[in-house]
């Protein structure tokens, strides 16, 4: 595939309004939406606002729609597309637009800070943590996390409901309740703190209705719905109807 | 005019990828109201780039390993050029600043036994590096970030205010570090979401803003590596050291154009993976140096058997320090042996099976998949060299992280110089980040505890200045000061791209002196061209005017590290001469200086052609005989001068 040239439409505008702007522009083998997009800023738009970092999958900075789906430019080929099709390139939805494609993702920090951290063990101090690799693995999965927050984005549960916001932590912190549960030596639980019961009280576990819009947009290929958000549920429903299986599972943490 | 928003601090970091995080934690846990800055969102630092893994003597994996080794391999790395104390600290504290990490929730990969896992890389004697996959820098990264929510947790708590010990500015940029006499008194900032200036007024400021990556055509570094804190600091009236010291790393994607240059983790050659030519032939045994002969192994039985019996054979030639490699692929392209595309190829797919592979380098898989439709348990991947690091910085105390010459400035990681000598090793900037970015946030609070009653006032017509230049690319259409003809303004954009290519071109992998002077002059048209390039539309998170703003870091930089590449007729490293191919011990000794030739930070008055930067030459401090006597005399002659050696 040689250059051509592409329609582009992307959105600019600020918190006061804006709309989608026609663009034409030179594409070359094995770009990404987000060479394109520089292209434009230095070539017809030098002030266009855009995120980005790394330009290779591992920050999370670049987030914004393609032609409507939640994406990561950087990891968008243009090769996906066809030389006449129109491309339209639009902010994150669920967040407040501050220029152009930049949103205001502050949502996402303040939910961050709503999650009590990991609780180190008591007696046990540094370089004496012993961990089995399957024992970790589940955690480290929701570690893979880049934090673009597309799974915030295309949530329904927010996307369109924006007064579900206070009571919503979002895929992604709900996703590290459950990391933080999963965590072997995580002693959340010595400390008085029911992570399963907060996931359901404090971060709107409940609102979840396992769509798995998350897991689907998902750059990093993390399965949230099925590996973090229903086992949370699934904990969380045991912790409020079984006293018993509550019981034995703080006997079983103990002993280990 | 000076009607910014001030707020004062004890401790302002500026930079938040590892070393900036761990001196703001440092800072906080020692009391100082701490202020962080940075460019990106929290959390998307270039630290989150880092692959293959935090290099710690923890001896998990080889029970011989220990910091001695550890600080001899850095040394042999760097060519004993690294300031040494730094290089011992460095080996001495890594492990208690891993496992630290783990009491954070870092969470990473486990040994049998379940301890944290190592992994070989280049240059290191021992599996050493603590490691998550080829995604290390984004558990480094995000369990410091994590621990920092934690501490404003307590603050919470305490306070009722998540940030008022400990706060992260975000999406904002520092142009300069203001001062009260010879003192720092703060910092001038924008916010670059809405354009507004303000000062944060603190006596000491952690610079640790990281590399220069961007001002070079091919690199691994993201669009903040615009060497701003080196910048910050000369115009401050440090020094920095040994500039000439830039990091091509061996393996960057080579295809498509637009990936050119990203990194390919070394970790795939540490667990296996190995180079070829278009011949098919593990060229890396023919580019063994003389002094690291007797430590790699001689044949590709040897270097296959070492993977699992590493006590009785030699390492492979592909784990060579960086420099090393990068060279030998060079020269392998213009050899006329290179692959389709100019690089040559990488190959793990015919030595480990696919499924390992995927588990291993799953971010290395994903990438060539996604990026360059290549599947890389099938076939070979091609690569070749890519800016990457360097190792050059502001000159510092090796123990405070003090910046030199200038009282209440600090520096850590990447921006700091001296730790990695002419080369660093591949995972001990994961290292040097948390040892040295807890040291600088240490330091800088002590330091700001002890002016408590005496804080250094901010000056408002520095502030005044500094926001007159920060205006200036909006109002770039008439003549500059000093210029006579009103041509029109230059595209900030255009200048960056011309001062990549100068600087890949003419002071890229391979030097020769008169591309170097060539380079120089074209700096100094660049330069010129700089003070008029203006910028469209307003304040309000306006790319194009940060990226005018951030020339003026990438120019000063870059001329540092073509003056101090001229100046060194040797080759050491990351710094390669081709008029004079080797390396000389009476250079062993020599640190290059770079100030700004006015001292008070002014930019306007200076000469086209003599430039911004004054170079000196220093001798340093002879290696302490203890540390000396780590190695073996044989070994020690290679590098040292003979007057060094019987001292």
């Amino acid at each position: 595939m040689s250059s051509y040239e592409a329609r582009f439409k992307v959105w600019r505008g600020d918190v006061k309004g804006g709309g989608l702007e026609d663009f034409k522009v030179e594409v070359n083998e094995g770009e990404v939406v987000l060479d394109i997009i520089h292209r434009l800023q230095s070539t017809q738009a030098p002030d266009l606002a855009v995120r980005w970092n790394c330009k290779a999958g591992k920050c999370g900075s670049c987030s914004a729609e393609i032609n409507g789906r939640p994406r990561l430019m950087c990891m968008t080929r243009m090769s996906v597309f066809t030389p006449e099709e129109t491309i339209t390139v639009t902010p994150l939805r669920a967040f407040p637009v501050v220029r152009d494609l930049v949103t205001d993702v502050g949502f996402n920090y303040t939910k961050a800070r709503e999650v009590p951290a990991f609780v180190p063990p008591e007696g046990v101090g540094p370089g004496e943590y012993r961990m089995m690799q399957e024992d970790v693995d589940r955690s480290q999965e929701f570690r893979k996390c880049i934090e673009c927050f597309l799974c915030q984005d295309t949530c329904h549960v927010v996307r369109d409901h924006e007064e579900n916001k206070a009571a919503f932590a979002g895929p992604r912190f709900l996703m590290r309740v459950a990391e933080l549960d999963m965590h072997p030596l995580d002693a959340a639980a010595e400390s008085g703190l029911d992570r399963k019961k907060t996931a359901q009280d404090e971060h709107g576990l409940g609102y979840c209705n396992i769509t798995k819009c998350c897991t689907e947009v998902c750059p990093e290929g993390i399965k949230i719905t099925d590996n973090a958000l229903i086992p949370l549920k699934e904990r969380a429903v045991d912790r409020k109807y079984d006293p018993l299986v509550w019981l034995g599972s703080k006997i079983r943490r103990r002993s280990s | 005019m000076s009607v910014v928003d001030r707020q004062e601090w004890d401790v302002v970091v500026v930079g938040a990828g590892g070393a900036g995080l761990r001196a703001a934690i440092d800072a906080r846990e020692r009391g100082a109201r701490t202020a962080v800055i940075c460019k990106s969102l929290f959390g998307k630092a270039h630290t989150v780039m880092a692959e293959g893994g935090i290099a710690a003597a923890m001896a998990n994996v080889n029970e011989h390993d220990n910091w001695q080794v550890h600080f001899r391999d850095t040394m042999r790395g760097g060519k004993f050029l690294n300031q040494w104390r730094m290089a011992e600290l460095h080996a001495q504290e890594a492990p208690d600043r891993v496992w630290e990490l783990e009491t954070w929730g870092a969470l990473f990969d486990r040994t049998k036994a379940g301890k944290i896992s190592q992994r070989n890389f280049g240059g290191h004697e021992y599996p050493r590096l603590a490691h998550v996959g080829d995604r290390t820098g984004l558990e480094l990264i995000r369990t410091l970030q994590q621990k920092i929510v934690s501490l404003q947790q307590e603050d919470f708590r305490e306070t009722g205010d998540y940030e008022s010990r400990l706060k992260v500015f975000q999406e904002c940029t520092v142009t300069r570090v203001l001062k009260d006499g010879s003192r720092v008194s703060g910092v001038f900032a924008y916010e670059r979401e809405t354009g507004r200036f303000f000062v944060l007024e603190a006596p000491a400021v952690v610079i640790a803003t990281g590399g220069i990556g961007k001002s070079f055509k091919v690199t691994s570094n993201s669009w903040e590596y615009t060497g701003d804190g080196h910048a910050l600091a000369l115009l401050a009236g440090a020094p920095l050291l040994n500039m000439e010291f830039v990091q091509f790393h061996p393996t960057g994607m080579v295809w498509p154009p637009s990936v050119k240059g990203i990194l390919v983790t070394e970790s795939v050659r540490g667990d296996g993976g190995v180079l070829r030519n278009s011949d098919g032939k593990r060229f890396m045994f023919d580019y063994v140096p003389d002094v690291f002969k007797e430590k790699y192994a001689e044949s590709e039985e040897e270097g296959d058997r070492w993977y699992e019996d590493p006590d009785n054979n030699r390492r492979p030639p592909e784990l060579l320090p960086r420099d090393e490699v990068a060279r030998a692929i060079n020269s392998e392209v213009k050899a006329g042996r290179g692959s389709p595309h100019g690089g040559v190829f990488l190959d793990v797919s015919t030595r480990m099976p696919a499924e390992v592979i995927r588990r291993r380098l799953p971010s290395m898989y994903h990438q060539f998949k996604e990026l360059a439709d290549v599947d890389i348990t099938a076939e070979a991947m091609e690569v070749g060299p890519t800016c990457h690091y360097v190792m050059g910085g502001i000159a510092v105390e090796s123990d405070t992280a003090a910046a030199r010459g200038v009282p209440g400035l600090f520096a850590a990681g990447e921006v700091a110089g001296g730790m990695h000598g002419s080369n660093r090793l591949g995972g001990n900037s994961l290292s040097d980040l948390l040892v040295f970015g807890r040291r600088a946030g240490w330091h800088a609070a002590e330091y700001s505890a002890a002016l408590a009653f005496e804080r250094p006032a901010v000056d408002d017509v520095q502030v005044d200045t500094a926001a007159a230049e920060a205006l200036r690319p909006f109002s770039a259409e008439g003549p500059a000061p000093g210029a006579e003809d009103g041509r029109p303004p230059e595209n900030p954009y255009t200048l960056h791209q011309e001062l990549q290519q100068t600087m890949n071109d003419l002071v890229g992998i391979i030097r020769r002196e008169g591309e170097m002077e060539q380079a120089l002059e074209k700096l100094a048209d660049l330069r010129v061209r700089a003070r008029r390039a203006g910028v469209e539309g307003h304040r309000q998170f306006n790319p194009g005017w940060h990226l005018a703003l951030d020339l003026r870091n990438m120019l000063l930089v870059s001329e540092c590290v073509a003056r101090a590449a001229l100046e060194r007729t040797e080759s050491r490293g990351g710094h390669t001469r081709e008029d004079h191919p080797t390396m000389d011990r009476t250079w062993r000794n020599i640190n290059l200086l770079c100030r700004l030739v006015d001292p008070t930070g002014g930019l306007a008055a200076t000469d086209p052609v003599r430039g911004q930067i004054d170079l000196s030459r220093e001798t340093t401090e002879p290696i302490r005989p203890d540390l000396l006597a780590l190695f073996e005399k044989e070994e020690l002659v290679k590098y040292l001068a003979e007057e060094e050696l019987y001292e």
